[in-house]
């Protein structure tokens, strides 16, 4: 009896795993009452801006009186795929989903089409034919680069020696940190006198951003700018600058990308000067869509999320409202 | 020179050399040490900082390798350790409160220890294979720290708390001198009692070290809550390095880099033969390949294909068959017979 009882924890462990990987997928058949139903399947929950993105899609579906169906693929495709299937069987109105990966949907998306399911992709893209689906809802990274490169270029016009930049990238091969650094170098190319001296992956974190600082703090004596492809790189930076004995936004200029609350804060609070903004809140949007779908309206390829700039001052104004 | 060459720490410590000579090459202050804001301030100061949760991961790692185990969990107890002392410490009213902090830290500590505890039941007492057993903490684990930090990151505001992984004691970053107390307090309890001994005997036949009267189970899972312990102090310092619990990212992938670090360090991931001072050289190497990159400026793109060129290079002058087929020719003439030096080998335990 025993040498049993760790067997049973196992099992019980076990049971909850499955249990918990289990849950994503529930709901039965559509209810016919005339509201429109969107299937929606989300990467996962991975960061505090999937969180926000997850939180506005179920508001935003709620006060356009629609009937949301909602799934998390944990990050992994086969869950994705499953649950499309499902909605597919379901007959529900319309189809979206924030694809995991870039590639192997043909198949799925056939499917949908084959039922003549409308499918709106969310936030990330799809190596697809575009005849799969009807739209993609998304922020442009590239314009948030030259966002910032623009910022930039504006603050050092007068500058008559070379401005020394850092950039801090995100996840290598990911689509946000290519195309945010090609908007940004695309840029700041027109003015000389900008020259970015360090390039690093600080892999869109706060721990790796501080740490890639700390070492660049060390190798390069003048720093002027640090341009990082999102907020928690740069609010990792802006520690490795402090403890360098400098000060962010001042003696290191710091200009950012994403404006969740903690960069919002910084940049109210003088550390950071600029953030360009790569907004989850998309609900209203989607739902927006959705209507135009089911109304016969036609519906444009490519849409991009409503998105915007801020600088201390209007950090300091929208931070009380602020979500995410 | 044979003797130098011959010992099993020379190659792990003549490369991290190499690589710091290296750096002074590309960037001449490299070894400049200063004292800025009364506390010391340099790349090699960084090295060891930033270095430390890495070398206690691996410290932990080493003595469950010697079992003949291996223990993926580790990333996941990083991060819930970190979670869960950043999730207390930001719910009290006073952050900077030395109680509070203290009761936090005991409670992650204590949690680590049981995951590490409950490593170690599954794979004594229920038998499973480690690198299964550790695996659903692994996959699990993550998922418990989300729950802790409801998957947002976590700030805190605690100067005490920050102490552990970023902050200085006389002048040294107390990260180091924490880790320097656990391997000196390890070091002194496998290699002054026999503690060390039983674990290689468990790691080289553990079927025969129970015929013999060594209770391998209870070991075994004390090797388990060990490195359950070690995550989790090395947890609490990246979350206090950056003032910030991120259950999404903090010891992503640390298992394999720890792991690394034994292996780098001479230890046989077979078990029945372990190395700390080796596991502590490993560490350090990957942390100045790591800081080496940054300061040189490798781009990006290339960064993993230069850490995985460079790891086969030291891997494979760690190993002595391959040192033996290259370095056959030369060493003939001079070479006693080889069984000698490989005795020995087996024999130093430093």
């Amino acid at each position: 009896m025993r040498r049993k009882l760790p067997a049973v924890l196992l099992s019980a462990a076990l049971a909850f795993v499955v249990t918990a990987c289990g849950s994503g997928s529930g709901g039965t058949t559509t209810a016919d009452d005339g509201k429109i139903t969107l299937g929606f399947s989300q990467v996962g929950s991975e960061s505090g801006w999937r969180e926000a993105n997850t939180k506005s899609i179920k508001e935003s579906a709620s006060t356009a009186g629609i009937d949301l169906k909602f799934s998390d693929a944990q990050q992994k495709q086969e869950n994705q795929i499953a649950t499309i299937r499902s909605y597919i069987q379901q007959k529900v109105d319309v189809i979206a989903f924030s694809p995991v990966v870039v590639t192997g949907w043909d198949a799925v998306l056939k499917e949908a089409q084959a039922a003549k399911i409308p499918v709106v992709l969310t936030d990330r893209a799809v190596d697809s034919d575009a005849s799969l689906y009807v739209s993609f809802l998304g922020s442009d990274f590239v314009k948030e680069g030259e966002a910032v490169g623009d910022w930039v270029l504006n603050e050092y016009k007068d500058a008559t020696g070379p401005v020394n930049i850092v950039q801090l990238e995100g996840s290598v091969g990911s689509a946000p940190a290519i195309d945010r650094k090609k908007g940004f170098e695309a840029k700041i190319a027109s003015n000389p006198n900008l020259k970015v001296i360090a390039s690093q992956s600080g892999d869109f974190t706060r721990a790796d951003g501080k740490e890639v600082m700390t070492a660049i703090l060390k190798a390069n004596p003048k720093i002027d700018l640090l341009f990082a492809h999102n907020d928690d790189m740069g609010l990792g930076a802006i520690q490795a600058i402090e403890e360098a004995g400098k000060k962010p936004g001042v003696d290191i200029k710091i200009v950012t990308i994403d404006a969740v609350k903690d960069g919002m804060q910084a940049l109210a609070d003088g550390k950071i000067n600029f953030i360009a903004e790569c907004s989850p809140l998309l609900g209203d949007q989607l739902m927006e869509i959705v209507k135009q779908i089911k109304a016969g309206q036609p519906v444009e390829k490519r849409i991009i999320t409503k998105e915007t700039t801020f600088t201390q001052e209007q950090a300091a104004e929208a931070l009380p409202s602020r979500k995410y | 020179m044979k003797a130098v060459t011959g010992h099993r720490l020379f190659w792990p410590a003549a490369v991290l050399v190499v690589m710091l000579l290296a750096n002074v090459v590309v960037t001449p202050g490299f070894f400049s040490v200063q004292v800025r804001n009364g506390h010391l301030y340099g790349s090699l100061v960084d090295i060891l900082l930033l270095g430390s949760p890495l070398m206690l991961i691996a410290l932990g790692m080493t003595v469950v390798i010697a079992t003949g185990g291996i223990d993926l969990s580790v990333g996941a107890v990083v991060a819930i350790s970190g979670a869960l002392a950043c999730y207390l410490i930001s719910g009290q009213q006073d952050q900077g409160a030395v109680t509070g902090v203290l009761v936090a830290v005991a409670l992650a500590l204590a949690l680590s220890a049981v995951l590490g505890f409950w490593n170690g039941l599954l794979v004594a007492r229920v038998g499973l294979q480690p690198i299964i057993a550790t695996l659903i903490l692994m996959v699990a684990g993550r998922g418990v720290a989300q729950l802790i930090t409801s998957g947002k990151n976590i700030n805190v505001n605690s100067p005490p708390y920050k102490l552990i992984g970023g902050g200085y004691w006389l002048t040294l970053p107390f990260a180091v001198i924490v880790v320097a107390v656990v391997v000196a307090l390890t070091g002194l309890a496998v290699r002054r009692t026999a503690l060390g001994m039983l674990l290689e005997a468990i790691g080289g036949n553990a079927e025969a070290s129970r015929l013999v009267g060594i209770r391998s189970r209870r070991l075994i899972v004390l090797a388990y809550t060990f490195c359950g312990l070690c995550a989790g102090i090395a947890g609490l310092m990246i979350s206090s390095n950056i003032s910030t619990a991120d259950g999404n990212n903090a010891g992503l992938w640390m298992e394999l880099d720890a792991i690394l670090a034994v292996v780098i360090g001479g230890t046989a991931l077979t078990g029945g033969r372990f190395t700390l001072a080796g596991t502590i050289l490993g560490a350090l190497v990957i942390q100045t390949l790591s800081t080496t990159i940054y300061t040189t400026g490798v781009p990006s793109q290339v960064t993993l294909v230069f850490k995985a060129v460079v790891v086969a290079i030291v891997c494979l002058i760690q190993s002595p068959a391959f040192r033996a087929k290259v370095f056959r020719r030369r060493a003939r003439p001079e070479a006693p017979p080889p069984a000698a030096p490989a005795a020995a080998d087996v024999e130093v335990n430093a």
